[in-house]
Formats: structure tokens, sequence, C-alpha cells
């Protein structure tokens, strides 16, 4: 485990790993998109506005999925004080912030067809919003203090305790009235989605997570050199460059 | 209208709701291509301070003897 989770070694295997993650992720996101815009039909209650949905969705999984990443891995990085799981959840933090950003913004552009409005303060929209606070925090915690271990400690301690928003997020429009709709995927019963419009979504949202592995990896390796600057297989790496 | 060709403007116009499909696609292209240039940038940022700090430390040892 102390081998594994040296950054040196971290560095050899992610390199190895990127262009694997880098390419199903393109391969997978051409085909859901083509399945998306060309294959899928037209909704019958939507119109071709329902198409949002394609981008909307896994932006919203995505900025969900990302920040039980970075919790979890910020978690291990203060219990057994692995400095490789507080990299990972630095690096998560921009692109669960961006993934958060982009579901809002595209949920937005959703609602003023359908709903009339771009924004109303309701549980589920309310919930997603300091989701983005949340990630704005974390790094704002990580940029103010000097001191690497007791900014992972700080920032690790405000994504560890947001947590209890990711349920707050997922059932808010069960528990509370909302216009939002709920589930149509993630539920027991079969999902309440034709076929051609049900693929493209879920090869969409494996494409977003072989996007966040690749890019997560990208900024760790960063984060290993800035942090690792004053080790010596640091200096030893960048003066070969 | 021939039925077998693929009918472009229908579809750029996305049954009257082009605007807000289209800047819903063109944001997921823009937060795309944002999230793979910028570690790029700091990967050179990162690559630079830490050759200036070496080259410092260098000028340092020398200024010694």
């Amino acid at each position: 485990m102390q081998r594994f989770s040296s950054p040196k070694h971290f560095f050899e295997m992610s390199a190895k790993l990127i262009p694997w993650f880098a390419v199903s992720a393109l391969l997978l996101g051409v085909y859901g998109f083509y399945m998306g815009l060309f294959v899928a039909p037209t909704d019958y209650q939507q119109g071709e506005s329902y198409r949002i949905i394609f981008v909307h969705v896994p932006a919203a999984w995505m900025s969900l999925f990302i920040y039980v990443v970075m919790a979890i891995s910020a978690a291990i990085g203060l219990i057994w004080q692995i400095r490789l799981a507080d990299t990972i959840a630095a690096a998560s933090a921009p692109i669960g912030a961006w993934f958060t950003f982009l579901a809002l913004v595209t949920g937005s552009l959703w609602g003023k067809p359908m709903w009339g409005t771009y924004w109303v303060w309701d549980a589920r929209l309310t919930s997603e919003l300091i989701l983005l606070f949340l990630y704005f925090g974390y790094m704002a915690l990580q940029s103010a203090i000097e001191d690497q271990r007791t900014a992972d400690k700080a920032s690790g301690l405000l994504a560890i305790v947001g947590v209890v928003n990711i349920p707050i997020i997922h059932y808010s429009v069960e528990w509370w009235n909302t216009l939002h709709q709920g589930a149509t995927v993630a539920k027991f019963d079969k999902p309440s989605m034709h076929i051609d419009m049900l693929i493209p979504l879920l090869v969409l949202a494996v494409a977003a997570k072989l996007f966040y592995a690749t890019m997560v990896l990208v900024r760790a390796r960063n984060e290993v050199l800035y942090r690792d600057r004053n080790r010596r297989w640091v200096r030893e790496l960048i003066e070969k460059l | 209208m021939n039925g077998s060709e693929f009918n472009w403007s229908e579809f750029l116009h996305m049954g009257g709701y082009a605007v807000f499909v289209w800047t819903s696609y063109g944001l997921t292209l823009l937060m795309v291509v944002v999230n793979i240039v910028s570690p790029i940038i700091e990967r050179k940022r990162v690559i630079a301070r830490v050759k200036r700090a070496i080259k410092r430390e260098a000028l340092r040892e020398q200024n010694k003897s």
C-alpha cells in the first residue's frame, strides 16, 4: 500500500492509464452524442427540447459522483494520512465544480421552455446550487491555506461534512413539492423511458465518468509535481524535461 | 423533398428549441475544452516554477563557494 500510494509510483502508473481512459471517453462520447442527436426519437410531450437531457443528466450525476469520490478520498487522507488520497480529492474539486455548473446551466436552459422560468428556488435546484458552493468552499480552503497538510485537513473536513447534501439532492424531488421531475432511470422498477433514449443517456453517463477519470489523473499529476516540488524525484524528472 | 436525405435545417431548428438545445450542447463542449486545456497550462506553470527554483538554488550554491 505504501508503495502503491507513493507519488512517484502514481506518476508512472497514471501515465499508462490516461491514454486508455481518454480514448474510451472520446469514443463513447462521440457515439453517445450521435445516438442522442440523430437516432433518439422526438419526445411526444417535450418535442426536441428534451434532448438537453443527454447533457443535463450525465452532468448532474457527475456532480454527485465526483463529490462522493472527493469526500471519500479526503476521509482516507484524514484517517490514514495517505497523501495521494488528498491529492485525488484536490484534483477532483474543480472538475466536480464544472460538472455542477453545467448541470445548473443546462437545467436552467431546459426549464425556460418547459416550466417557463430559468430558475425557481425549489429543493432540487437550491440543493444543487449548495453543492456548487461546497466545491467552491473546498477549493477556497485549498488555495487560502499556505501549509499543505493544514489545507488538506480543513478542506477535507468541509468535504466530509458536505456529504449530507448528497442524499438531500437525490431525494429532494420526493421529499418536497417541486417543478423538477422525479427519477426516470435510477428507480427500482423499469425505467420509464424509451430504449432509444435510454441508451445514449447511459452511454454518455459512462463517457462522462471516463472523462473524469482521465482529467482527475491529469490534474493529480500536476498536483503531485507541485506538492513534491522539493523532493529529489521531482527535481530529477523535471531536469530531464 | 428527398425522403432518404437528412434534413439539416430541420435538425438545426430543433423543433423551435434551437437556442436552448444548442446553447446547452455548446456549453458542454466549452466545458470539455476548458477542462482539457487548463491542466495543460497548469502543468507548464508547475514545471517552470520548479525549474526556476532549481536555478535559484544552484546560483546560491555558487555564491557560497
